[in-house]
């Protein structure tokens, strides 16, 4: 299907909002957001250090279907602070997990999608910020035991800090060239360790550590998908219509750390790629 | 090893697992053993300096890739003994920082760590923690915050964060000491243990403990502590909803609260 | 940070609630309630431009009496962006 899309058939995912990619992704006509704008809950953290918030904190939680099926796809406005998690959006990620997980205890379908596009925990609500994190680890890892979960990270803003911990905590993660996926963002590991450890400013480097086709191709995603909404949508939902009876990539504890145990003494990009074909 | 380097992880681990065998499962950075707490043999876990590391950005009790791994590894040990406790001892600056951890996938080695604790968790064994130092951003996600019950001694160096101070400084652009400031009036943003028990995340802040040098009597107090978090943990759900139900969290976390119940009532 | 509240005469009614937009760098969001005059809440990271914000709004109301409920959060946007902003939610809402 990529290869017949022309430039001009297709309709960035990438330059979607989180709403528009939420509905991109669910049956036409069956998208229906919970604590919307309307519903106005926003960060009660934000006010008091001069930061205007935004009226859904940053995550839209819409349910509808995906294939005829019930969904609930999360999808993370990276340009609200970066995507950044704070109480509010962590709780609404966590909260509509916990949820999804009662149906699926339940014996009632549900097809929970992440859209990844963050930085991780907002600075600005720090601890509970980092709470929120832990509950979206847990209840994604309770949900996981009952039914696929699908992740996305299309870009630009990638999938960084503790939620790239949660991005390697679904079933079946698809990502796109320009998406990223690194626990630690360029301009921290800088910071931390200094520009001859990485320079941020670096984009040829940073992508060849944390781009979407090195990732793929060492087997920390699973799909690579083109920037188009169409194909996306396919592929979540032809990811949830395939049997995946792989076990979790996290899960994979012996696996994993025999293929680390075989490392040469410098691994770059290409060694790595040698040694983890592609495939999981 | 140089002065910025916390000893607190071992001297606890070595207070608490005692003369108990160390295991060989994870890598050297990674302590584990299987020690009496009580009436429980208990998988107690810490994650430790090594100078040597393979890894140098994971030299000074980072959790690293070997360490991530090394965590999953000593917890899915005891999985199949049914009802076995574990205990996570705590002092953990930060997550690796490097360009050999991005690149070899530090987000899924903390993220299996995490998965193994919570995994657990969810399979009924006590996931306790007790956090004698630091514990921040990814290697508390990694390391402790899956627990059922974290504890935390009553101690000034004993710090729970999102990202370390320097770091929060340089990323918001603001001065430590303008962070020090907000802290006073933003609980989330505080560093100490005192703001962090405020939030209602703490099961309990154990006090009258020399954090640095304890005594036998010390020791022992913590273990009991232990043992009764274990008995409490076993005595309720194996998700993290504790969290919420706490009479701080009511006051400091009402909108976590309120988020759940409206997503409740919209959901079907 | 500066939050501003006006009001403007209008008696047009909208047909439906709208929303537009991000709290983004140099962007804004809109929402749009039907109610019976027009108050408008504008919570805006950059202070000082009261009256540049009254005399926007007064343009766009002028046009397009409507009566409603408007909330802004703004995160810098240029005066043409705020316009554009406007013109979406009045086209969401319908009148």
């Amino acid at each position: 299907m990529n290869a017949t899309l022309t430039l001009l058939d297709r309709t960035s995912f990438i330059e979607l909002n989180a709403r528009e990619r939420a509905q991109a992704l669910l049956d036409p006509g069956s998208f229906r957001e919970l604590l919307g704008p309307f519903d106005a809950v926003e960060s009660p953290w934000l006010m008091a250090q001069g930061v205007v918030p935004q009226s859904d904190d940053g995550v839209v939680i819409a349910r509808g279907s995906i294939g005829g099926v019930p969904a609930v796809v999360i999808a993370i406005e990276g340009a609200f602070q970066g995507g950044s998690t704070g109480e509010v959006s962590g709780a609404k990620i966590a909260g509509a997990l916990e949820l999804a997980l009662l149906d699926a205890q339940a014996g009632r379908p549900i097809r929970p999608v992440l859209l990844f596009e963050t930085g991780g925990v907002r600075l600005q609500e720090a601890n509970l910020g980092l709470a929120a994190m832990a509950d979206i680890h847990a209840a994604l890892i309770a949900l996981r035991r009952h039914v696929p979960v699908v992740g996305v990270i299309a870009g630009m803003v990638g999938c960084f800090g503790g939620m790239s911990m949660s991005a390697a905590l679904t079933s079946y993660l698809i990502m796109t060239r320009q998406g990223r996926l690194g626990l630690n963002g360029p301009e921290v590991i800088e910071q931390n360790a200094g520009i001859a450890e990485l320079d941020s400013r670096d984009r040829q480097l940073i992508w060849s550590l944390t781009g979407g086709e090195q990732r793929v191709a060492t087997g920390f995603a699973d799909q690579l998908a083109v920037d188009d909404a169409d194909t996306i949508a396919h592929v979540v939902r032809a990811a949830f219509d395939t049997d995946r009876s792989l076990p979790a990539n996290s899960s994979r504890v012996a696996h994993w750390r025999d293929r680390l145990s075989r490392l040469p003494e410098r691994a770059e990009g290409a060694a790595l790629r040698a040694l983890s074909p592609g495939e999981r | 090893m140089d002065d910025d380097v916390s000893l607190r992880g071992r001297l606890w681990f070595d207070a608490i697992a005692g003369e108990s065998q160390r295991r060989e499962t994870g890598p050297v950075s990674v302590l584990a053993a299987d020690a009496r707490i009580g009436a429980e043999m208990v998988r107690v876990i810490a994650v430790v300096p090594d100078p040597d590391n393979r890894f140098p950005r994971a030299r000074r009790g980072e959790v690293g890739i070997d360490e991530g791994w090394g965590l999953a590894a000593c917890v899915r040990e005891v999985l199949g003994e049914a009802g076995r406790p574990i205990l996570a001892i705590v002092d953990v600056p930060s997550q690796a920082y490097g360009r050999m951890e991005e690149l070899l996938g530090i987000h899924l080695a903390c993220a299996a760590a995490a998965d193994a604790y919570a995994t657990a968790r969810l399979d009924g064994h006590p996931v306790i923690s007790l956090v004698v130092g630091q514990a921040l951003s990814g290697a508390f996600l990694a390391h402790g915050y899956q627990a059922n019950r974290v504890l935390a001694l009553d101690d000034p160096k004993v710090s729970i964060h999102a990202m370390g101070k320097l770091a929060a400084a340089r990323v918001t652009r603001r001065s430590v000491a303008e962070l020090e400031a907000l802290a006073e009036t933003i609980l989330p943003l505080g560093y100490g243990v005192r703001s962090f028990a405020r939030l209602g995340l703490l099961h309990e802040l154990i006090t009258g403990v020399d954090a640095n040098a304890p005594t036998p009597a010390h020791i022992d107090h913590v273990r009991q502590r232990i043992a009764a978090a274990i008995e409490d943990a076993r005595d309720g759900s194996h998700d993290l909803s504790s969290r919420l139900g706490s009479v701080e969290a009511k006051q400091q976390r009402a909108a976590s609260i309120r988020v759940r119940e409206l997503l409740a009532a919209q959901w079907d | 940070m500066e939050t501003l509240e006006l009001r403007f005469p209008g008696d047009r009614p909208i047909i439906r609630r709208a929303h537009v937009g991000v709290v983004g760098s140099g962007d804004l969001e809109i929402l749009l309630s039907p109610a019976s005059e027009t108050t408008v809440t504008i919570r805006t990271s950059v202070g000082g431009f009261g009256v540049l914000w009254r005399a926007t709004l007064e343009r766009f109301f002028a046009r397009h009496p409507i009566a409603a409920r408007v909330v802004i959060n703004d995160a810098g946007a240029t005066p043409g962006v705020v316009s554009l902003r406007l013109a979406q939610a009045l086209e969401e809402a319908g009148s």
